[in-house]
């Protein structure tokens, strides 16, 4: 076979020689090679106190958006779950009656929003598939949890602070995640 | 202090020199856990335990509360007896051996000259050698109670083990004996002191082999067969949990400080600290400045069998006893007619 890089090296079927049936000398060297390591970088992170950053490209956890003025942008059309080929996401639509305006932008939207954290593979499709800028994939991912069901996420663990009224937490999440 | 014609002085200088001894190898080993998973780390480019506590010291700590915590687990098909006197046997065999190690030289307190060393009998040497042996029953007998197929042959190998291995040790120490003309360790240790050299200068030869054996009686790496992991399970403490299985875990650390020792005072001139004249300071200095000397030895040759421990990988069955039996014992036949050509011709 033509050899496909230069880095082949024959192997030496020689008996050992008198020096290399001590062993001495091959321990010693190869104690200096570990010892040298003592001074070498160590490239641990040392996770708690020190975080590896996620590449920009990264997709962990869902959010759901609301609009400047805090309004849900949801509309629960349907279309993340239909893309989703995990089957992951799953919805009720309900109809916005009057006086709700500030809590949702559009006439219709989204009475539950669960995504199962267990099934989801992180594709982005339903990122992808919405129309309102409603749903994104942020930079973290799901914390362990105790139980299955504690990886079904509703609204509540969804949603984005309201610009509005809880600002600081906003900023907060943002500065996390960012 | 002297009633019914017995000195009582020398009985409670005594129990507070075996107090600290044995409470302060105790706390060293405990330590020696330690210096072993952070050798182990920073050779292998890793933080190492890092914690509990500052720098992860309290770590050693938070394993023996560990160990203490957890079930006492004996097996049904064990032998309770053995299975309970092995891990003991382990560890009063392995304290035993520093009754004879000379700390340092003699101090005064109170108007009375306290030497720094339990017994000073005068086969220190032979006392060692008997105690050491005596350690591998502790094994044998955790192996043989447990009741499992992988504690009895690993307790085999450890036995099998030992006794190749002391065959080569006490012949490349006969050698040392023949110099030295002394089993006494004390007086070992103070022919070094008053002449020029170390032993290690006499004995090279001697002393590789003295520390080869030294390593396969501590069942150290390359020749911890006995416990070999991905063959025979963690070997004869297999069964064992709690703090028997803890007790095997620190005779062995404690056997490491305790061979680390006897190699300093053998080969190393024990608490002699060169380039220095000890009898240009108080006598009280003098003695902890040995005292702190040997340790610091101590520590070295400790290091040195970790640092082997992180590099070189185990023998396999037929070569540990290949190396013992034709290899370590001819080699020390060898020095021992070296040596003693060498003192007939009055060299």
């Amino acid at each position: 076979m033509q050899p496909l890089t230069n880095k082949a090296q024959a192997v030496s079927r020689d008996p050992m020689t008198f020096w290399e049936r001590l062993y001495l000398i091959n321990i010693i060297k190869g104690m200096l090679i570990t010892f040298s390591h003592m001074f070498k970088k160590q490239p641990t992170t040392r996770y708690p106190e020190e975080k590896r950053a996620f590449s920009p490209v990264f997709r962990g956890l869902h959010v759901l958006n609301r609009d400047e003025e805090g309004r849900e942008r949801c509309t629960a059309c349907g279309l993340c779950a239909v893309a989703c080929p995990a089957e992951a996401i799953t919805m009720e639509a309900a109809e916005r009656e009057v006086g709700e305006e500030h809590l949702y932008r559009e006439e219709k939207y989204a009475a539950k929003y669960e995504i199962n954290m267990l099934r989801c593979i992180f594709c982005g499709l339903c990122e992808e598939a919405c129309p309102k800028d409603a749903i994104y994939l942020s930079e973290t991912f799901a914390p362990a949890n105790y139980t299955r069901k504690g990886f079904i996420y509703g609204k509540p663990d969804l949603l984005i602070p309201n610009p509005m009224t809880e600002a600081s937490d906003l900023a907060l999440a943002r500065g996390v995640e960012a | 202090m002297t009633i019914l014609a017995f000195d009582w002085g020398l009985v409670i200088e005594k129990l507070i020199l075996i107090a600290v001894v044995v409470f302060g190898s105790l706390g060293i080993a405990l330590y020696t856990t330690f210096g072993e998973r952070k050798v182990a780390a920073i050779l292998q480019d890793r933080p190492g335990p890092n914690r509990a506590g500052p720098f992860g010291l309290l770590q050693p700590l938070a394993d023996g509360i560990k160990l203490i915590m957890k079930e006492e687990i004996i097996p049904t098909a064990a032998n309770k007896w053995l299975f309970i006197l092995g891990p003991a046997l382990a560890m009063t065999a392995s304290l035993m051996t520093c009754a004879v190690i000379p700390w340092g030289s003699d101090i005064e307190l109170f108007g009375r000259k306290i030497a720094l060393q339990i017994a000073d009998i005068n086969i220190g040497i032979l006392y060692v050698f008997a105690v050491v042996s005596m350690g591998v029953y502790g094994i044998m007998i955790g192996g043989w109670a447990s009741n499992n197929k992988f504690s009895l042959m690993s307790s085999l190998r450890a036995a099998s083990q030992a006794i190749s291995y002391e065959l080569a040790m006490g012949l490349a120490l006969i050698a040392l004996l023949m110099t030295t003309e002394s089993l006494s360790l004390k007086t070992i240790v103070e022919q070094q002191i008053q002449g020029n050299w170390w032993n290690i200068v006499y004995q090279p030869l001697g002393f590789l082999l003295f520390f080869i054996a030294a390593l396969a009686e501590c069942n150290r790496t390359p020749f911890d067969l006995p416990e070999a992991e991905n063959e025979l399970n963690f070997g004869y403490h297999q069964e064992y949990s709690s703090m028997k299985l803890g007790f095997y875990l620190f005779a062995e650390y404690i056997n490491m400080i305790m061979s680390s020792a006897i190699m300093a005072s053998m080969y190393f001139g024990g608490y002699d600290l060169p380039f220095f004249d000890e009898s240009t300071v108080a006598p009280n200095i003098a003695a902890m400045i040995g005292v702190g000397t040997l340790l610091i030895k101590i520590v070295l040759f400790v290091f040195l069998f970790m640092w082997i421990r992180w590099t070189i990988p185990r023998f396999r069955y037929d070569q540990l006893m290949n190396l013992g039996w034709k290899t370590m014992i001819p080699m020390a036949l060898f020095n021992l007619l070296i040596t003693g050509a060498l003192i007939l011709a009055n060299l």
